[in-house]
């Protein structure tokens, strides 16, 4: 039998409102165009190709300098010592080292250290809500009174795989605080997790293993209409309630065929729909959709935000924006300032950058 | 390079953390608590905005061991506009041309690894063409 969710006491909120201070994307500057791989592994067959064209770090970049600048953006809006954040915890499952925390050197290049929990947190694509949804619940309980949550990725694919057409580099930075001081309140959130075996990579695999169909109904669009269908009945509202939608996208279809299902359209979800032009940025996806949102929004739009991690489970955040917003949002370099910003390459380029070339 | 020394360097490398002399205000990169102007004690911390321009540079083919995935790579002298001079390797140029007088701003990067794929990553600071309007 289906629960209740109207009266079941289900939403999670913190005992004191909390809500997002300063907001900070990052996406590095390379992009390596579908049509591209499409060329190399398809004999130049360009139909039907998941996006237009993905973002690539440069041979420099990481999760952790990618990380270090998105909570830099962040810190520009928070405009607060950083001393006063008491947790950095980076959501990824491309942390460039396996023992030895992301999160200890982005606290020390920000100024956040020592006086911080520090910690890397992995949940395929949903890593980085699951670091928001704990630093929500450590600040509302009053230990801290402000935390970074952080979602960001350089996702690989295996050469000529589907995945290599969308894997991407991105993501974005969220330092979390009382609501009353917030560009953005957090109304609630809800979670919907269960034991799915849709993808996942084993220790010293380079690369991730799916599986195939079994990815899109009882994974993705499941997770995500659960939580988001719960999500809205337990709040009482309806799809026309939100300004803006947005959703893990690991393509273009998957996210606009979800909007769909829980009742969103296009003029809801278009704002934060980046996979096209930027790829999969995995644990960055959903969340630098909605920094994107929050450069644009308007004061009192309501946001409807629905993560997915294969795993699998999804967070679905209930966001409402502040008046804050018009005063903060100037400050920092925008979402859709790193998108256009951009240099395209080509197979054997990427190639390089990727690391992928043995120099001895 | 040995572990301890990164380990203690990396302040100013993450950050451009240098000082500033309490005697004569100037601002000092990198940190060595006695100011070079005045020869005042100098050991309060300074955090550098990280805007500059580029005050000279070179295009880098013959790179030394441990830098080869980046070569080949342009090296500038970046004039803070703090004042202070800091060498510095460019990154993230695509097609733009460098030219002195170029204004850049700092980016914490990856420099290099030690022991191939074995030891730590150093991280630290480079410039790129500003962004920021
Ligand atoms: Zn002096």
């Amino acid at each position: 039998m289906m629960n209740d969710y109207a009266t079941d006491p289900i939403l999670l909120k913190p005992r004191n409102p909390v809500g997002i201070l300063g907001y900070g994307a990052y996406v590095p500057r390379y992009r390596l165009p579908a049509t591209e791989v499409a060329r190399l592994w398809k004999g130049g067959d360009g139909e039907g190709l998941p996006i237009k064209e993905k973002a690539v770090p440069g041979f420099d970049e990481d999760t952790i300098t990618m990380s270090i600048e998105a909570s830099r953006n962040a810190l520009k809006r928070a405009a607060i010592d950083p001393k006063d954040i008491r947790a950095v915890w980076i959501g990824s499952e491309s942390h460039p080292y396996a023992v030895k925390p992301s999160s200890t050197i982005v606290g020390e290049a920000i100024g956040c250290s020592p006086h911080i929990q520090a910690g890397d947190w992995e949940f395929a694509c949903k890593a980085g809500t699951e670091a928001m949804v704990a630093a929500i619940g450590f600040v509302g309980s009053g230990m801290a009174k402000y935390a970074l949550a952080i979602g960001m990725d350089t996702a690989q694919g295996r050469p000529g795989d589907a995945l290599e057409y969308t894997a991407a580099a991105g993501g974005a930075a969220f330092i979390l605080s009382p609501a009353e001081e917030a560009v953005a309140t957090i109304n609630a959130t809800f979670s919907y997790v269960t034991d799915t075996p849709d993808f996942w990579r084993r220790p010293q695999q380079n690369y991730p293993e799916h599986g195939q169909r079994f990815t899109g109904d009882p994974a993705y669009f499941k997770h995500i209409t659960e939580a988001g269908k719960h999500m809205m009945q337990a709040m009482n509202t309806t799809a026309a309630d939100y300004k803006y939608a947005v959703f893990h996208q690991p393509n273009t279809k998957f996210p606009q065929r979800v909007a769909g299902l829980l009742g969103f359209s296009k003029e809801q979800y278009k704002t934060g729909l980046l996979s096209p032009v930027i790829g999969n940025t995995y644990a960055g996806a959903a969340i630098i959709g909605l920094t994107a949102i929050l450069d644009e929004a308007e004061p009192g739009d309501r946001i409807l935000l629905v993560s997915f991690g294969s795993g699998a489970g999804s967070d679905a955040m209930d966001i409402t924006v502040t008046d804050r917003i018009l005063e903060r949002r100037d400050k920092a370099l925008k979402t859709q300032d790193y998108i256009a910003r951009r240099t395209e390459i080509d197979y054997a380029t990427y190639t390089r950058m990727r690391g992928t070339l043995t120099m001895r | 390079m040995e572990v301890p020394r990164h380990w203690r360097l990396k302040k100013q490398r993450y950050a451009l953390v240098g000082e500033v002399c309490p005697h004569c205000s100037s601002k000092i990169f990198p940190p060595r608590d006695v100011c070079p102007y005045c020869g005042g004690e100098a050991k309060t911390q300074f955090s550098f905005s990280g805007r500059g321009q580029v005050y000279s540079f070179t295009q880098m083919t013959n790179v030394p061991t441990g830098y080869e995935q980046s070569a080949p790579y342009t090296m500038a002298l970046v004039q803070l506009e703090e004042g202070p001079v800091v060498t510095a390797q460019l990154t993230d140029l695509g097609e733009q041309h460098v030219e002195i007088g170029m204004p850049v701003e700092m980016v914490t990067r990856k420099i290099r690894t030690d022991m191939d794929d074995r030891g730590i990553i150093i991280y630290g600071y480079k410039f790129r063409p500003v962004m920021q309007a």
